[in-house]
């Protein structure tokens, strides 16, 4: 196996983009990161493109085709493929296209993720996240993917005496980083107040503790480490690359206050790459909804289980603390284009290992971790990057 | 929805039908086909099995944002039940004032209408719960 | 002839006050409650319907009767607020208490006796040796128009008994009258019933079950003085009194049958839930007089002796299950009736 770089990073802004369609948005990512990379069409070897349900949102499958037409690269006849797992398509995506160079299959491989969500109205767009869930058991009978959520919620809160403002801290903490990103969705702060006042979608969830219908697009490109140098001097390497899944349904699952496959996944890519969780200087992690932060930092080994919402609290998780996390505002602050959203966290990440985070930059950041969940913990996607 | 993915859900939604391990004896609800226990042992070897419909409250939400399906229909709780049997399924709790509902609330399932196809559509039945009799 | 095997009752959870009702259309409400001597009606969960309904009956009659369902060879449900005008509500519970597949069904309609004409096809069924079980379910979540006298009345509700050979109420006799009397009535597609106001009374209501119930006491050769319970139809609290009174019965008679001052017209429930209520408080040898009314018209009369298997039979309680609810303002009475979909 073959030690594989990320060689180039880029991504459309984030939010309502009314003018932009969903090929715009692919090529936009796509040619930013193909520019950053300082590669030329032709050394393309292969396309993976996530999108959640670009059947539902925009009426189109084949999506793979349409991305390569879209990229202008159709005399190359490369393999394009849409990758799907949910809100970890992206993640998955970036899996498949470590798992394509790592193999020696390709050399130069294209990740990319993308969704367009504001082309049907917001009740629609519910339904289609919804299908994220058991359709048959938890969907049909009204559980909506909030809902879900909410149930983590509660179930960490009376077993783990996690708070409402312990949850409100985290979209505050998110929304403050975002307002220092320029693409992201919301770069305005919002305090524990707003997000309690914020109606209440699924209780204990509030508007405030969920993540926005979001368009969007992020690309990376893969090289093998060692032909990468050719290209850039900006070279991340892809340390781990670990996707697990566990059951659809959330009833079903083995534990209600943690995602075992996030957990398995972090513990196989720590192994991987030879790092222990306090190693990581910087992580980009699934906050869906705020209960999701929580729950990650403690499936990633950064705190103890059930420790989450007091280590938010505490600021361990703040741009300023010990393990800052979502420094690009999370999907909470950033924006949440489903598909995008795996691909776009290694954005982050790559930006700060590079130190190119401007405002947010960690300082000395050289190990990153990111970490991508599908519905209410059916796949997950931890990748470990680091400077090189 | 089409008809027939309904109608094949009946037993179970209806009347709470799973499937039982004959090797391990563990209790599937909603059924499952292979028991992820035994796994190819247990091939051809999960038997219909009813469930008795009482069930604890694990975990709960209320629902203030539907689905387009449920629209009107909101506020509505949604539990994580841990049926009698072991295992555990999601749905909504009715009968009762929302800020009774619990963690550790003893319910029991009854028949309610679910869903249904608009106007001129099937209507969909299946299984909701409320507080037990005692 | 048969005998009932067992009974299963069931009443939504929700109220809705007649002073409530008359609040919103600005009318007297002391006058209309003892003008109709109805004081408030059950009103539907918004997830409920004559099916829910119907299979919450069902199941109840099929657990306190301890048979095996798959016995069941009928299952007819009478009701006019059938969830579809064309495919039936027997199949839907039929296959919720696991009688389905060997089984006859069929849905029934005659205004609020219809539950009582699918029993009398079951007492046919079982005599003929045809079938071991049948089980017949009068229910209704009742319809009327907005500010309509109905409306006060027009409730939810049902009751589902299992006819067999032998069981904790025999069945003597049962007659029935039935001529073209459109006192009442609901067209195809149309939301709700028209009525001919004065109309259903005398003509409709007061002949047909007066009459039922002379021919059957004729039949068997009793008097009012020879019954326990008598249960007439109630469209309202006045009329099975006045009926009572008329035919010779005494109000002591009909009082622990007589549910609709604190439920309402439960349509094809009506009468039915009316024996449930006896049926629940009976003892071994007492006797029964029940006549249903369906507008349209018709009243089937049924003469029952109660058995000492009923010691050992698990009441229903519908007194006990009627007095937990909820009582809900107008507005959300419209919402639970789905009036605004």
């Amino acid at each position: 196996m073959r030690e594989v770089a990320i060689i180039g990073i880029g991504m459309t802004e984030f939010g309502e983009l009314w003018q932009k369609s969903f090929r715009e948005l692919v090529a936009e990512a796509g040619v930013k990161a193909i520019l950053d990379a300082g590669i030329e069409g032709e050394n393309i070897d292969a396309m993976y493109i996530g999108g959640m349900s670009t059947g539902r949102f925009i009426g189109q499958e084949h999506v793979g085709s349409l991305a390569l037409e879209v990229a202008g690269l159709e005399d190359l006849h490369i393999p394009a493929t849409r990758v799907e797992a949910a809100c970890a398509s992206g993640g998955v995506a970036m899996h498949q296209g470590y798992i394509a160079v790592a193999s020696g299959m390709y050399d130069i491989v294209v990740v990319g993720g993308a969704e367009k969500m504001t082309d049907v109205v917001g009740g629609e767009a519910t339904n289609i996240l919804a299908s994220a869930a058991d359709r048959e058991w938890e969907s049909f009978f009204g559980a909506t993917f909030p809902g879900l959520y909410a149930l983590m919620a509660r179930y960490h809160m009376h077993h783990h005496g996690t708070t409402q403002e312990q949850l409100a801290m985290v979209a505050v903490k998110n929304h403050h980083n975002g307002s220092l990103n320029p693409k992201a969705q919301f770069r305005r702060e919002i305090s524990i107040e707003d997000v309690l006042n914020s109606p209440i979608v699924a209780e204990p969830l509030h508007l405030l503790d969920c993540s926005p219908i979001t368009d969007g697009a992020a690309a990376a490109i893969l090289a093998p480490v060692d032909i990468a140098r050719k290209y850039t001097d900006k070279i991340i390497k892809i340390k781990a690359s670990v996707q697990a899944c566990d059951t659809l349904s959330f009833h079903s699952r083995s534990r209600f206050d943690s995602l075992p496959a996030a957990v398995h996944a972090a513990k196989k890519a720590y192994e991987m790459a030879g790092v222990k969780p306090s190693d990581i200087d910087v992580a980009e992690v699934h906050d869906c909804f705020t209960i999701a932060e929580i729950i990650a930092i403690e499936d990633l080994g950064f705190v103890e289980k059930g420790k989450g919402g007091k280590a938010t609290e505490e600021g361990l998780t703040a741009l300023d603390g010990q393990i800052p996390v979502n420094t690009s505002g999370g999907l909470k602050a950033k924006g949440h284009p489903v598909g995008a959203t795996g691909v776009a966290q290694i954005n982050e990440i790559v930006m700060q290992l590079r130190g190119e985070a401007d405002k947010r930059q960690v300082k000395g950041a050289t190990i990153g971790l990111t970490h991508n969940v599908g519905g209410s913990g059916g796949t997950a996607v931890v990748h470990i990057l680091e400077a090189i | 929805m089409g008809v027939a993915r309904y109608w094949r859900e009946i037993p179970a939604r209806y009347n709470l039908i799973g499937k039982k391990c004959q090797v391990c004896g563990k209790v599937y609800f909603p059924p499952r086909t292979i028991c992820p226990k035994c796994r190819r042992k247990s091939m051809g070897k999960m038997q219909d099995y009813k469930l008795s419909g009482k069930g604890t409250v694990e975990s709960y939400t209320i629902i203030y944002t539907p689905p387009p399906e449920f629209e009107g229909k909101a506020p509505y709780a949604i539990a994580l039940i841990k049926m009698e049997e072991g295992c555990y399924l999601t749905g909504q709790i009715v009968d009762c004032e929302l800020d009774e509902i619990h963690i550790g609330m003893k319910v029991e399932a009854c028949f309610r209408r679910i869903q249904e196809d608009g106007k001129r559509g099937a209507i969909y039945y299946g299984y909701k719960f409320r507080k037990a009799e005692s | 002839m048969a005998a009932i095997v067992g009974y299963g009752a069931y009443v939504p959870r929700y109220r809705i006050k007649v002073e409530e009702i008359a609040r919103i259309w600005g009318r007297q409400a002391k006058s209309i409650s003892s003008g109709l001597n109805v004081f408030e009606k059950s009103v539907p969960s918004i997830d409920e319907d004559t099916a829910t309904i119907s299979v919450e009956a069902a199941r109840r009659a099929v657990k306190a009767a301890k048979i095996n369902p798959e016995e069941i060879g009928a299952v007819y449900v009478g009701s006019e607020s059938h969830p579809y005008a064309v495919k039936p509500t027997a199949t839907i519970v039929a296959e919720a208490i696991g009688a389905t597949p060997e089984l006859t069904a069929a849905d029934y309609e005659f205004a609020c006796k219809a539950g009582t004409a699918g029993m009398q096809n079951c007492i046919a069924l079982v005599e003929s040796k045809m079938i071991k079980y049948g089980m017949a379910i009068g229910a209704d979540v009742a319809q009327a128009a907005p500010g309509d006298a109905l409306e006060y009345t027009a409730a939810a509700g049902g009751a589902a008994y299992i006819i067999g050979k032998e069981g904790i109420a025999e069945i003597n006799e049962t007659v029935s009258f039935t001529t073209d009397t459109p006192d009442f009535w609901r067209r195809e597609g149309q939301p709700y019933p028209g009525h001919g106001e004065r109309f259903t009374g005398e003509p409709a209501y007061f002949r047909h079950v007066g009459t039922a119930a002379k021919m059957l006491m004729e039949r068997i050769g009793s008097k009012p003085s020879d019954y326990d319970y008598a249960i007439f139809h109630q469209p309202n609290g006045k009329f099975p009194v006045r009926i009572a009174r008329k035919l010779g019965f005494e109000k002591k008679q009909i009082e622990d049958g007589l549910l609709c001052p604190i439920i309402g017209n439960t349509y094809s429930g009506s009468a039915m839930l009316g024996l449930a209520a006896v049926l629940d408080i009976a003892k071994p040898g007492q006797r029964i007089l029940t006549v249903s009314y369906g507008s349209g018209a018709g009243s089937d009369a049924f003469d029952i002796t109660v058995t000492d298997a009923i010691e050992s039979y698990p009441r229903q309680g519908i007194r006990r299950m009627i007095e937990e609810k909820k009582y809900v303002d107008y507005a959300t009475y419209m919402k639970f009736r789905r009036e605004f979909e």
